[in-house]
């Protein structure tokens, strides 16, 4: 019993000293000169529209990343094709690749003189330095989250129900949206949500693509960083309590949602 | 409806799982695979549910051809030996799922769903989730979910393997009931031979990809087609050059020209049956089935010397051509 206890106060000791700390911090600096500049900081034009573009850009990855995620999940599990294994490593190259190589290859072409950027830019698009960047940017570095919390499920789950679904008459649609999906639902909500987290929270691929134009390219954490560098932390502590709210808003949903195990 | 099975192969990487192989169920029939792991009876159950597809040869339900039939489309009912039971459903939804996907009317959906639970005893549960029933609840739901879109083919995969005894010999005996109700051609795979011998008309032994002998369960006990046949279908022993069924021996008083003598080794009483283990005079194990009676009246011991008598010419149990 003495041991557990010891155990359990080291482990709590652990998460106040790495987590807890530095979060109760930023709270601490970011009311540290009172509540007004703090709102003043928030309510500025360029911050709203900064929070927007974040949202935006989230909106949009999301999605586009859930999509992906499952299918690459069924096409790895469930279809024994060649070079499954490859893809299974591609899907956790983001996670291997510095979020900054990732903006330089989005450079390298789109780019004045990239491989797409000269031919978009004659056809009047423009990619970066605006939106699309951002979004490609973003949904490059959260690419391998849902896939990766559904492969395992999917492994566990088996294929017999599947089958026994296809016995019964189901077609391959039915089948998946009747059997399959609601057996993985909670991988791919736990999925989402930290694909989430990473889309709201980019900062390195995003940095390098923006061009940091305010009201135009610069996203929540650039706007962070843009505070920061002007010594306004209140503005600076201000979004990113709002980004850490945001974020533990969703894990507190999720954990009252999600049903007890084993019930 | 008939199944058939023409000329089927089936190969998973380097391992051959069905060499050739040729099958034919009467329609209406209830029909036993019976062989050790390995021996292909699954494949071959799911290729003629379309779950696999042969590498060779074809498939054909009621006369047509079915080779190319997705399993959605082959009337067939199938049933997984760990129930493959939709975990977030609760067993009305289970029972339903085969209608819902065909888009019957809420009305009759939830009669039949009614008259199948009152079927499989399952009255009541309803509203439960599969993993609030026992194992064979759960393969019982399994059952109604296979018979809810009325299948032309029944088709059962070690359906009572993952249970315990108790409850295997009363599902046994209840599908067997099932079967005399509603005659739905059945198609039962197991590798317990009690099982296929009571419950089917007609067995089909296979072993190693290959067919070894398909016929009723009586014929195949008595008329074993190969030794594996009769190794499989109970115990035999090697008596004078000769396999035999070990209850087809017996222990007696008076030599004469047939009699070998062994000692006895152990005596092991099983209920109703006793099993005399002995060394023949050669030095080989042999071993007697006596009923409890005859273990009784000899008054075996342990040392003793007694003699054994084979069976006859002719004798059930004897395999003609292992014979020498």
């Amino acid at each position: 019993m003495a041991r557990r206890a010891g155990l359990r106060s080291v482990a709590v000791v652990y998460l106040l000293a790495v987590l807890l700390g530095p979060l109760a911090m930023v709270f601490y600096r970011a009311f540290g000169q009172g509540v007004r500049p703090l709102w003043v900081a928030l309510t500025d034009a360029n911050t709203v529209h900064a929070f927007r573009l974040t949202l935006e850009i989230t909106a949009i990855a999301v999605p586009v990343n859930t999509v992906f995620g499952v299918v690459c999940a069924l096409a790895i599990v469930r279809r024994r094709f060649p070079g499954a294994g490859i893809v299974n490593a591609l899907v956790d190259l983001p996670l291997a690749l510095s979020p900054v190589v990732v903006g330089l290859m989005l450079f390298l072409l789109y780019g004045r003189t990239g491989w797409f950027g000269p031919s978009l830019a004659g056809h009047g698009v423009q990619v970066l330095f605006a939106t699309p960047s951002l979004v490609l940017a973003t949904i490059f570095v959260s690419l391998p989250f849902v896939a990766r919390e559904v492969v395992p499920t999917l492994r566990e789950l088996g294929d017999e129900q599947e089958q026994a679904a296809y016995t019964l008459g189901a077609s391959g649609r039915q089948a998946f949206w009747r059997i399959t999906l609601p057996s993985i639902r909670w991988a791919v909500v736990y999925g989402v949500v930290l694909t989430t987290a990473r889309s709201l929270g980019e900062y390195g691929a995003v940095a390098v693509v923006s061009g940091h134009i305010e009201g135009k390219t610069e996203t929540a954490t650039l706007r962070v960083q843009d505070y920061y560098e002007n010594f306004n932390t209140a503005g600076a502590y201000g979004i990113a309590i709002v980004l850490a709210a945001i974020s533990v808003l969703v894990l507190l949903a999720l954990t009252l949602l999600r049903p007890k195990e084993g019930a | 409806m008939s199944i058939d099975a023409r000329n089927v192969s089936k190969r998973f990487g380097s391992f051959q799982a069905l060499h050739d192989v040729s099958l034919h169920v009467d329609g209406g029939s209830l029909t036993a695979l019976l062989g050790p792991s390995g021996s292909g009876k699954s494949t071959l159950l799911r290729i003629v549910a379309g779950l696999e597809r042969p590498d060779a040869g074809e498939v054909r339900l009621g006369g047509e051809d079915a080779t190319a039939l997705a399993p959605q489309h082959r009337g067939v009912g199938f049933v997984f030996q760990h129930y493959a039971a939709f975990k977030h459903m609760t067993v009305r939804d289970n029972v339903a799922f085969g209608l819902e996907v065909r888009k019957r009317p809420k009305a009759e959906i939830r009669a039949r769903v009614d008259e199948l639970l009152a079927l499989v005893q399952l009255t009541g549960f309803g509203d439960r989730y599969p993993a609030q029933l026992s194992g064979g609840q759960r393969q019982r739901m399994a059952l109604a979910r296979a018979l809810a879109p009325e299948p032309r083919v029944l088709l059962l995969d070690e359906p009572f393997g993952a249970l315990d005894a108790r409850v295997r010999a009363e599902l046994r005996t209840w599908l067997r009931r099932l079967h005399e109700e509603a005659h739905t051609t059945t198609v039962l795979v197991t590798h317990d031979q009690a099982e296929a011998m009571e419950v089917a008309d007609r067995v089909v032994v296979m072993n190693e990809g290959r067919v070894e002998q398909a016929a009723p369960p009586r014929e195949l006990y008595d008329a074993p087609a190969s030794e594996f046949v009769l190794r499989f279908l109970g115990e035999a022993v090697w008596f004078d050059g000769r396999l035999v069924r070990p209850h087809d021996l017996e222990i007696v008083l008076d030599a004469d020209a047939t009699t070998r003598e062994a000692q006895v080794d152990r005596i092991v009483h099983l209920g109703f049956e006793a099993r005399c283990e002995l060394t023949l005079d050669d030095g080989s194990p042999l071993m007697v089935q006596l009923t409890r009676l005859q273990a009784a009246e000899l008054e075996l011991e342990p040392g003793q010397i007694v003699l054994v008598r084979g069976p006859g010419v002719g004798v059930c149990g004897e395999l003609p051509h292992v014979v020498g």
